[in-house]
């Protein structure tokens, strides 16, 4: 049930993102926005996509001559190059015509620029928190056998890696209410959600709604599971339904491809927007 | 459960898609320099459990996934949910009807 709805929040949100096309100034720097137009979809009116350097060591997107602005009028800026070449590639990937729902690296990084809905770090925490109440991994079902167990043996492994990592205690249950998360526990998550900058909070969110569970999303983000494995964990049920019942490919496969999709750029967007590299030449010592 | 494919598999892997991506000419585009690059760089480490080299293989297997998955979607969202609603002639030639023409043009038509 969460998850239609959210899909049906992010269909609205790739079309509210959108706004009125300038048609008159010819300058050079002018960059189109998108038009609302619904049934009109827009042509790739560009042939090579660029990344240049700007000022404050900021990356900008480069379509054709002209820059790359976000749907809200703000030039688009990425704080490293690694996301700045991601996001070129997949504006280099649209064929004729523009699909924006395939771009999400795009759609992250527009969303952590313009934060449209005006949100601060702590009102990102508690709505990531709030996932942690009614996990995926902590709500269990009491039959059929089966079920049980592979919940048990896929989801246990994975909530005593989260409780060592992070010392605390969260249990399972199988009841209506789910399981009685302590404050202790909550703190510690806060203050560690806390220590994230405010674009991989964005993206963090992000892969915490996605997948409807922290523990997963933490454990992708800690590298410990991969996103296959976290989108198999979140999906267990509908994948022990698809073993018993059989697999529509419309359907399922259409989910887990656009879930593994959505997932792997949330995961991407975080760890380049929180590491920053440096190389450091060792000699050979003989 | 951590285990991952091995870095060649995975870097094969983006370069296969990467010229699903940008064609023949992919060896041009900024994500294959970039890739090879940080394929390179990592390859080399001198501890014995190399914090770097672990992250960088992660997401390189993120940036597949992404990069494979994206594609497998849109090739679904075509096959399945891209035809959109048939034009009048196309409904009318179901039940084998055809529209009826008005040699002048409807009274609203310009």
């Amino acid at each position: 049930m969460f998850r239609s709805l959210v899909k049906l929040q992010s269909h609205f949100g790739n079309a509210l993102s959108l706004s009125k096309v300038y048609p008159r100034s010819q300058h050079s720097l002018f960059a189109l926005k998108y038009s609302t137009a619904a049934a009109a979809e827009r042509k790739r009116f560009y042939q090579d996509v660029s990344i240049s350097q700007g000022e404050g060591g900021l990356y900008e997107i480069n379509l054709d001559r002209r820059k790359l602005k976000t749907p809200g009028g703000k030039l688009f800026t990425v704080p490293n190059e690694a996301l700045a070449i991601a996001v070129a590639t997949e504006w280099d990937a649209q064929q004729d015509t523009l699909k924006f729902y395939t771009m999400h690296l795009t759609t992250l990084c527009n969303t952590a620029l313009d934060n449209p809905t005006q949100r601060n770090k702590d009102q990102m925490i508690s709505a990531a928190l709030k996932f942690l109440e009614t996990d995926t991994v902590c709500y269990r079902v009491d039959e059929p056998h089966a079920l049980v167990e592979l919940q048990k043996n896929e989801w246990d492994p994975v909530l005593h890696w989260i409780e060592n990592r992070y010392n605390v205690t969260i249990g399972s249950s199988s009841s209506i209410l789910g399981p009685e998360i302590p404050e202790a526990t909550k703190e510690t998550f806060r203050q560690h959600l806390n220590s994230y900058n405010f674009w991989s909070l964005t993206g963090l969110e992000y892969v915490i709604t996605q997948l409807k569970s922290v523990v997963l999303a933490m454990g992708m983000i800690d590298r410990h599971l991969s996103v296959e494995q976290a989108v198999l964990l979140s999906r267990l049920e509908e994948e022990y339904q698809i073993r018993r019942w059989g697999n529509v490919e419309w359907a399922h496969d259409y989910d887990m491809y656009e879930l593994r999709a959505r997932t792997a750029a949330g995961a991407l967007f975080v760890h380049l927007s929180s590491e920053s590299s440096t190389v450091k030449r060792k000699l050979m010592q003989d | 459960m951590a285990a991952l494919s091995s870095p060649l598999r995975v870097c094969r892997g983006i370069l296969k898609e990467l010229r699903a991506i940008h064609g023949p000419s992919y060896k041009q585009s900024l994500a294959y320099s970039y890739v090879m690059d940080q394929f390179r760089k990592n390859k080399v480490t001198g501890e014995r459990y190399c914090r770097a080299q672990q992250e960088a293989h992660h997401a390189s297997h993120t940036y597949l996934c992404l990069l494979a998955s994206t594609r497998n979607h849109l090739v679904l969202h075509n096959l399945y949910h891209g035809k959109g609603e048939r034009s009048p002639e196309e409904v009318a030639s179901l039940v084998g009807l055809r529209l009826p023409t008005q040699p002048g043009g409807k009274g609203w038509e310009k």
